[in-house]
């Protein structure tokens, strides 16, 4: 049916047809919703936080996303597969910037998520999980033959956990598990067999299960108190109602109190009385259920939904195996960080400071989320060529 | 646009189609999750969150409403309202820190006055050694949680600015703006009154207060628990919005406080005044007595026109929390008791002022005519014991009214003699005591009265099973003073017909029984509230209980009592007519001389004066006072004088030797 289409394509264009579209416009739909959704909320939220300047988040989350959307536009029209040959650049980046990060902290004895720049501070951690996702998918493809080997599964899961601990210890546990999750989701998507999976998924638990409740028996503290209490406090919300697990709690009432269409932005107790921790962060969520209650909350579910099904549908286009992996670190980022988010402020999931993808505020989490998004449009770009490079093939 | 055919899109294996499907069917399986917690969340439980996050931002802060005035029959404050400074402390905004919290505790005792040094504390099953300010907001804590503690009600202003202007310094303490009561007339009529106090928690749960918030203060005791619903009006609230810290953010509703009502006492405040004048004239001039106690009722309609208790107190202390010291003084044995309302609160042995109900009850069984004559030999031996007169002077041959005017005890004697019945509820002379309310509650409007007691056969038997109870449980090794485990006896009854024995009843049972007297024998309901009043004086209520009862007695049997009454305190021989002596005014009145074992005698008097415009009855009653001529009646004149004429006159002491 579209033979007679492509000839005058051909001609305008020269060598290469350009007719399509240079990017999944459903994808683009969905992060533009959600970034919609947060400039909405963050003013909600954040208009009366500094006296005098009731747009100062807004403004500032706006210029983020600007940057991002440039980024990702640029990155979309690059082909990623040359990622592929700078892996080992790519993974010293990450090990380099969160060792720098660890090395400043001590220098300054003060926060040890960040480095300063003069106009932006950059969050390593969340930069490095794209550095991992190209790097590792590197490394994956090139033992993409041996994959059924112990061998090779334990070296891309040993590649994550280094870079994992390094900011574990930030600490950002948080940002620690995407790492671990993105290496397992690598090794899913590449063809690991049922048997390495299942054995990593035990020993996982098993480490867990260590680091939570054998090793404190022992007296070997791995965590921080603050964090075990963060991981376990959400099995008992209502257990201190001033500590950790109030935060869980005034999200819970937050969220509850928004019912079907919300309270508004001026009858939002929760959020403009600061009951809620962190509303403009890590607990952005919980803003959106109690401002504009079920409705709101499943309109934010539903971008994140058409957004992960593009994802999907883009992993499954991929031209080759490189793709399809970034693709599918990529998901697993996003997924881990909507569900661990999303589940924490609604109480069925630990607190571990994730932020929620492109609606909680802070530059080094857009700009990183839009990078990403700017690799699955550039992925879905290349297969697109590609396609039509096999079309044009066949139809010659 | 390019339209790609299905079929050349590159091939998916079919190992990376089902991983693909699974991880979109993990993705299904989360926002499926999510989803239906946000539903529970928000649809079916949205309105208790919503309740949640109310509460969360939402402090009340009561404003206290002013305590309605307590006035006399002529509108003259005897209680009233007061505003102070109080200091209190709010538990949860204390220092968390054990040291810096007793730090705080000990500056805020240095300028408050109060003590620092640790002591024993009870907090419910606990014992504590704590500082006293320690101690208090324990003690809240357990009671009521979520009070605030108060430490001091009345503060002097210096200490009040010194706080005001050291907030930060004293994290958790405010100084709210109280009511505390002030007596203008301090130690008169101090036992009525009665106390007010923080609500406590089984009151709170009451229906009678309802709307009275967790730290009210409503009427413990006295007029004050009694008219608590007309006296204690509504607090108002300000509903103020506070952010997570707890800190002021805006009004959100303010409701004024309404004041109470202004209650009108049927007391006079000069006939009040005279009667512990009275009274005390009557203890320091009869060592070795020491306390007593009087009422006046308006025998028409049981009108409280005075009611007083010596010794007495200045119920002013109470607006201050009061020490320990303080208040085990005020029930030190060596005070007296002034705590006491012995007018209403002190069952006694009523002496001879109990024949009138003797007489009564003879008169009406037939027992005796008014014309009836019995020997007075001056000693009466019955079943082999024997009952002698007040000196063992017999009177002679006498009837009813001369053996009330001389107060033969050999007369009255043999009627209780003659009336004894083994009955369980005895004979007339119980049925007739019992009519005329011994025994049993009068009916004021004050709580605290006691009923006394009534002998008879039914009452000593039930003694008796107390006393052998009791003994058991003690594997009788000792006895427990109920009794001496005798039988009823036709002695008891013979005691009991000159108010002495096993006979206890309160000076305002004695005050309501001569009203009967007085008015035809109508049982009144002795009431000290009159009216209630708004600010601007309108009555809003009057408060006029109906009478308890009539007793049934003929009017002859009765007007043969008042002539005997009238002749002892009018004609010679009579046992007040000295005391009375020149008095404008006719009164009916009797004596009483009511033995004790191991005290000196009590005197009494009861009278009245039937004036059509202005009748009253007066009891008297002077513990260790002897004579009933001697204390009671010299005090009962004095009333009568300041009732009618206005000025008490002087104490005028009587000879008679009669009991």
């Amino acid at each position: 049916m579209s033979v007679t289409s492509l000839q005058p394509a051909e001609e305008q264009a020269g060598p290469r047809p350009r007719a399509f579209p240079l990017f999944d416009p459903l994808l683009a739909l969905a992060a533009l919703g959600l970034v919609a959704c947060s400039l909405v909320t963050l003013h909600g939220a954040t208009r009366n936080s500094i006296p005098g300047q009731p747009l100062y988040y807004v403004e500032r989350q706006g210029i983020y996303v600007a940057l991002g959307i440039v980024v990702a536009f640029v990155l979309s029209r690059f082909d990623y597969s040359r990622l592929r040959e700078y892996k080992f650049g790519l993974y010293a980046l990450l090990v380099a910037s969160n060792l720098l990060v660890l090395a400043m902290a001590s220098a300054t004895r003060g926060s040890r998520r960040w480095i300063t720049l003069p106009f932006f501070q950059v969050q390593p951690s969340e930069f490095g999980k794209v550095l991992l996702i190209t790097a590792l998918a590197g490394f994956v493809v090139d033992r993409s033959r041996r994959l059924h080997e112990w061998n090779t599964t334990a070296r891309i899961m040993l590649l994550a956990l280094g870079p994992a601990a390094l900011v574990i210890v930030q600490p950002d546990l948080g940002t620690g598990l995407v790492f671990v999750a993105v290496a397992f989701t690598l090794l899913f998507v590449a063809g690991t067999s049922w048997k390495q999976l299942t054995a990593l998924v035990a020993m996982f638990a098993a480490s867990i299960a260590i680091v939570l409740a054998a090793a404190p028996a022992v007296g070997v503290h791995v965590l921080k108190p603050y964090q075990v209490q963060r991981l376990t406090g959400f099995l008992s919300p209502s257990h201190d109602v001033r500590n950790q697990t109030y935060q869980i709690t005034q999200s819970i009432v937050a969220i509850g109190s928004g019912q079907k269409t919300g309270r508004g932005t001026a009858n939002a107790s929760q959020t403009r009385l600061h009951f809620l921790p962190e509303s403009q962060t890590d607990f952005v969520f919980a803003v959106v259920g109690e401002t504009y209650g079920f409705v709101g909350a499943a309109l934010v579910l539903s971008l994140y939904a058409l957004l992960i099904w593009r994802g999907l549908r883009i992993l499954t286009m991929s031209k080759n195996l490189y793709g399809a992996l970034i693709a599918g670190g990529i998901l697993s980022m996003l997924m881990f960080q909507v569900f661990v988010n999303v589940g924490m402020t609604v109480g069925i999931m630990p607190i571990t400071g994730v932020p929620l993808p492109l609606m909680s505020y802070g530059g080094s989490s857009v700009l990183v989320t839009f990078i990403a998004l700017g690799l699955l449009q550039s992925i879905y770009l290349q297969a697109r060529i590609a396609t039509a490079g096999k079309a044009r093939t066949l139809l010659s | 646009m390019i339209q790609l055919p299905e079929g050349r899109r590159p091939p998916l294996s079919p190992q990376l189609a089902l991983r693909v499907a699974m991880f979109g069917g993990f993705a299904l399986m989360m926002f499926a999750i999510i989803f239906f917690r946000l539903w529970y969340l928000q649809v079916l439980s949205g309105d208790q969150y919503l309740a949640q996050a109310s509460i969360n931002r939402v402090r009340d802060i009561s404003i206290p409403a002013q305590r309605g005035e307590m006035v006399d029959r002529s509108g003259t404050p005897l209680v009233e309202s007061r505003q102070a400074s109080a200091v209190q402390l709010a538990p949860p905004d204390l220092p968390k820190d054990p040291t810096a919290r007793a730090a705080e505790f000990a500056r805020l005792a240095g300028v408050l006055g109060m003590p620092t040094k640790t002591a024993v504390c009870r907090v419910g099953p606990q014992t504590l050694f704590v500082s006293p300010i320690d101690c208090a907001v324990r003690k809240q804590q357990y009671l009521l949680p979520y009070a605030n503690v108060t430490l001091k009600t009345d503060v002097p202003p210096d200490v009040h600015y010194y706080l005001a202007e050291r907030a930060d310094q004293f994290p958790g303490v405010s100084e709210p703006q109280i009511y505390v009561r002030s007596y203008p007339f301090h130690d008169l009529a101090a036992q009525l009154f009665g106390t007010v106090g923080p609500i406590s928690p089984a009151e709170l749960k009451q229906a009678r207060y309802k709307g009275v918030p967790p730290s009210g203060i409503v009427g413990q005791t006295g007029i004050e628990q009694s008219y608590d619903h007309y006296l204690r009006g509504s607090d108002g609230a300000e509903r103020v919005q506070v952010d997570a810290l707890g800190q002021f953010k805006g009004y959100l509703a303010r409701s004024a406080p309404i004041p109470g009502h202004t209650l009108k006492l049927s007391l006079d405040l000069g006939l009040q005044k005279a009667g512990q004048a009275a009274v005390q004239d009557a203890i320091n001039n009869n060592p070795p007595a020491d306390s007593g106690a009087f009422v006046a009722l308006d025998p028409r309609n049981g009108e409280v026109l005075a009611m007083g208790s010596n010794p007495s107190f200045d119920p002013n202390i109470f607006a201050k929390p009061l020490s320990n010291a303080a208040y085990a003084a005020l029930n030190n044995p060596s005070r007296n008791f002034p705590l006491v309302n012995r007018a209403m609160g002190s069952p006694y042995p009523t002496g001879s002022t109990f024949k009138v109900i003797t007489a009564t009850a003879a008169l009406q069984s037939g027992t005796i005519t008014p014309s009836t004559v019995i020997d007075d030999p001056g000693k009466i031996t019955v079943s082999g014991q024997t009952f002698q007169d007040s000196g063992g002077a017999g009177a002679g041959a006498v009837s009813l009214v001369d053996a009330i005017r001389v107060s033969s005890d050999v007369f009255f004697y043999t009627l209780g003699a003659q009336m004894n019945s083994a009955k369980p509820k005895g004979g007339p002379l119980q049925y007739w005591a019992n009519q005329y309310g011994i025994g049993r509650p009068t009916g004021i409007d004050i709580s605290g009265e006691f009923n006394g007691i009534l002998p008879s056969p039914a009452w000593r038997a039930m003694r008796n099973r107390e006393e052998l109870a009791c003994e058991h449980r003690h594997h009788d090794t000792i006895p427990c003073g109920f009794s001496d485990l005798r039988p009823w006896s036709i002695g008891d009854n013979i005691q009991l017909a000159t108010g002495q024995g096993d006979l206890e009843a309160t000076p305002l049972q004695m005050a309501v029984v001569y009203s009967s007297v007085e008015n035809g024998g109508t049982i009144v309901r002795p009431h000290v509230g009159l009216q209630v009043q708004d600010d601007n004086g309108n009555v809003l209520q009057n408060i006029d209980p109906p009478p308890q009862r009539h007793i049934g007695a003929d009017q002859t049997n009765l007007q043969a009592i008042r002539d005997g009454l009238r002749a002892a305190a009018s004609q010679p021989g009579g046992t007040s007519a000295d005391v009375f002596a020149g008095f404008p005014e006719p009164v009916y009145g009797k004596t009483g001389t009511a033995q004790h074992a191991n005290a000196a005698d009590q005197s009494w008097y009861v009278c009245y004066v039937p004036d059509p415009k202005r009748p009253i009855v007066v009891a008297v009653t002077i513990f260790q006072g002897g004579f009933g001529a001697m204390a009671a009646a010299p005090a009962a004149r004095e009333i009568l004088s300041q009732w009618f004429f206005g000025n008490r006159g002087k104490f005028l002491a009587g000879s008679s030797k009669t009991r």
